[in-house]
């Protein structure tokens, strides 16, 4: 059961993601990337981490998306220019580095020797709530610093000059 | 019946080797923060998979973390670029070659 999910969602998030990467309608894009995201929380929810499959749709489908998507309609959903003169030196290079980061994705899981899982792991939010507010509460305070630093220069950048 | 760690860490791998050609090959703006984003869930998705490889709750606050950086990352570089649209009336990567105006 839980296998057939996986290979479902997987097969799903990898067509997804080469539709949200290679096609030249920047909409497209980034709606197939909320695909991708999706599978990638049906994947989460596999390996027992509830709570943060529910934060991967809320976070990232739900609000980061939303915002790309907000940035390419108020561009005018530019479509992506024509090619002037062509590159083939970047193409290869982009192509070979790719597959590069594939391997070495394929050597890390030729070396797991792999045991079972040690013992059945659920991310609750409440087992991930004691962690953050107590292992990890400095750095859970700190994002709200960090988070409150991205909104005051996401909104110097885009003020408009008098 | 689980899924074997193997099959997470080999989606994660396609998922981060889709989102870097991504970053590499494509000249707008947006679609090289997508394949960010997307190298960064593949990321994510490998580090809650070895968590439960070993039963370590941590991975899954640090995926948290990252993912709270990530909406950071992606408000600034939104911002970016469409400060960048309003100067060049273009987000095309390779116009870009002045730092400053």
């Amino acid at each position: 059961m839980g296998t057939a999910v996986f290979y479902l969602v997987a097969a799903v998030g990898v067509v997804s993601a080469i539709a949200a990467m290679a096609h030249r309608n920047p909409v497209v894009n980034v709606l197939s990337l909320v695909v991708t995201l999706f599978s990638i929380a049906v994947s989460y929810a596999l390996l027992g981490a509830e709570f943060l499959a529910a934060a991967q749709i809320l976070v990232y489908a739900g609000a980061i998306l939303v915002l790309f998507l907000f940035v390419v309609m108020l561009l005018g959903a530019p479509a992506e220019p024509d090619a002037g003169e062509s590159r083939p030196f970047q193409r290869t290079a982009g192509l070979a580095l790719a597959a590069l980061a594939a391997a070495g994705g394929a050597a890390v899981v030729a070396a797991i020797h792999a045991a079972a899982p040690a013992g059945a792991l659920r991310g609750t939010a409440q087992a991930l709530g004691v962690m953050l507010t107590g292992e990890y509460l400095f750095a859970f305070e700190f994002i709200s610093v960090l988070l409150l630093a991205a909104l005051v220069g996401a909104l110097v950048l885009v003020k408009r000059k008098h | 019946m689980t899924v074997p760690t193997s099959n997470f860490v080999i989606l994660a791998a396609i998922l981060f080797a889709i989102g870097a050609a991504g970053v590499l090959l494509r000249r707008s703006g947006i679609s090289i923060l997508l394949g960010i984003e997307l190298m960064l869930n593949a990321a994510n998705l490998a580090l809650v998979a070895f968590g439960r490889q070993h039963g370590q709750l941590d991975a899954q606050v640090f995926v948290f973390f990252v993912m709270a950086v990530a909406a950071a990352e992606v408000a600034v570089g939104l911002a970016l670029l469409v400060a960048i649209f309003r100067k060049q009336q273009s987000i095309d990567v390779d116009r870009l070659n002045v730092m400053r105006w």
